[in-house]
């Protein structure tokens, strides 16, 4: 025993923190902090819902936040799979209006170059294929 | 319980202290305490069901806030206890092990790099200190220009602009006075303290706490300074300007200090990394990166 330290001897005058501490004090340390070694069971906090975890957990209960009218986690994609899901689909959106952009662009320098209606018409065409497409 | 059916969830870990000491002690799952002793180290255990501390298992139940309460609270009052009798080195919640084997294994692998963790620790407690800023709370306060509520001749229109105008200032005033505040609380109690790490600052709307909390942070004290430790942030306390306020917490087992290296220096750059991986790593060595100045 190198360290034969009863440490907590001196500060029986403060009141301690036990087990009435505050829960969002006790999830932020054994949570987020705490040493990190690698167990059997592989379990990245960080990874998965851990912020899901943290925020929800900082409220006595989640059917109580969302009484309060406080449930943004829902719509943050790192804190709610049901968010991830839509974020990955407007990402998708998101990506295939930049291909339709830039496939209208390109076609659009000719377009003006010829100064046409129908190159208009086209573009017009091509903007509607393309919502059509998103619905 | 036959080998195949149970996992060893492990607390924190410990030198060796007479295990009379957490006979009676209570884990997860309201499961016994056991340790696990490997030479001069020793894991603080719990004997679990497999089948609910697995992947899976776990991956479903960190989403079910009350089992991560009581889990949580379990992990920490472990921790809390084991502490009170030997130097602790908290792990992180949910570190699972397939068998006490497993457990050994691991303080032998990690023998040293565990030892001077908890050396570095060893006599230290962390504090918990906030501070917020609550704007509404100054509004006992008269305004900047003392103006008592109503003015004999203002118009409605003027009086409520005035008020908008006050509750600004007032507002403003307050966001100012509390980033003095956290200047003048961090630079008072780091000098008090051995180390410092900032936490991300606490949702108030989720903690139900009032105001803003705009300042999270946690000093690695000595024990035995932690009463000269209080008395600052008492002091503090009583000069903090109206609208904001200071909390303490703790103490605690050093969560926020205990880090370990991750493996042993001279494997992880290989050679590829330059001078300032290495010269990082020199100065991490010396004991936690809160230790720099920002």
């Amino acid at each position: 025993m190198t360290e034969p330290t009863p440490w907590r001897s001196q500060t029986t005058a403060v009141q301690p923190s036990g087990g009435g501490s505050n829960l969002a004090d006790v999830l932020e340390r054994v949570l987020d902090k705490g040493v990190v070694i690698a167990g059997d069971i592989k379990i990245n906090l960080l990874d998965i819902e851990l912020l899901t975890i943290k925020l929800r957990l900082l409220v006595a209960s989640v059917d109580k936040a969302k009484e309060m009218g406080i449930d943004w986690w829902e719509h943050d994609p790192a804190l709610s799979s049901a968010a991830a899901r839509e974020e990955d689909e407007l990402a998708l959106e998101n990506r295939r209006l930049r291909d339709h952009i830039a496939a209208l662009e390109g076609e659009d320098a000719p377009a003006l170059r010829a100064g046409g209606v129908e190159a208009d018409r086209a573009a017009a065409r091509q903007r509607r294929q393309a919502e059509e497409r998103e619905r | 319980m036959s080998g195949g059916e149970s996992a060893a969830y492990v607390y924190a870990l410990t030198r060796p202290f007479p295990a009379g000491a957490v006979r009676e002690l209570r884990g997860v799952g309201e499961h016994p305490v056991r340790l696990v002793a490997e030479d001069d180290l020793v894991a603080v255990t719990s004997a679990v069901p497999l089948r609910e501390y697995d992947e899976d298992a776990l991956k479903a139940k960190l989403e079910d806030l009350d089992w991560l309460e009581a889990v949580a609270r379990a992990h920490n009052r472990v921790v809390d206890e084991v502490a009170r009798h030997a130097v602790t080195l908290p792990l992180r919640l949910a570190t699972v092990y397939r068998g006490d084997d497993r457990v050994r294994e691991m303080l032998r692998d990690g023998r040293h790099r565990f030892g001077a963790a908890l050396s570095r620790l060893a006599g230290r407690v962390e504090w918990g200190v906030k501070v917020y800023a609550d704007p509404a709370a100054s509004s006992s306060a008269p305004g900047p220009s003392g103006t008592p509520q109503t003015e004999a001749r203002e118009s409605p229109g003027k009086a409520y602009l005035r008020r908008r105008r006050e509750q600004r200032q007032r507002r403003d005033d307050t966001w100012e006075q509390a980033t003095g505040l956290v200047r003048e609380v961090d630079e008072a109690l780091r000098g008090l303290a051995e180390a410092r790490e900032q936490h991300r600052p606490q949702h108030v709307r989720l903690t139900g706490e009032r105001g803003e909390n705009v300042l999270n942070a946690a000093y690695l004290v000595p024990a035995e300074r932690s009463q000269p430790f209080l008395d600052a942030v008492a002091r503090l306390r009583e000069r903090a300007p109206g609208g904001t306020r200071i909390e303490v917490s703790g103490p605690w087992v050093p969560y926020s200090f205990a880090s370990v290296a991750d493996e042993p220096a001279a494997e992880t750059a290989g050679g590829a990394a330059g001078g300032p991986a290495d010269a990082g790593r020199r100065a991490g060595a010396g004991g936690g990166p809160s230790e720099g100045a920002p």
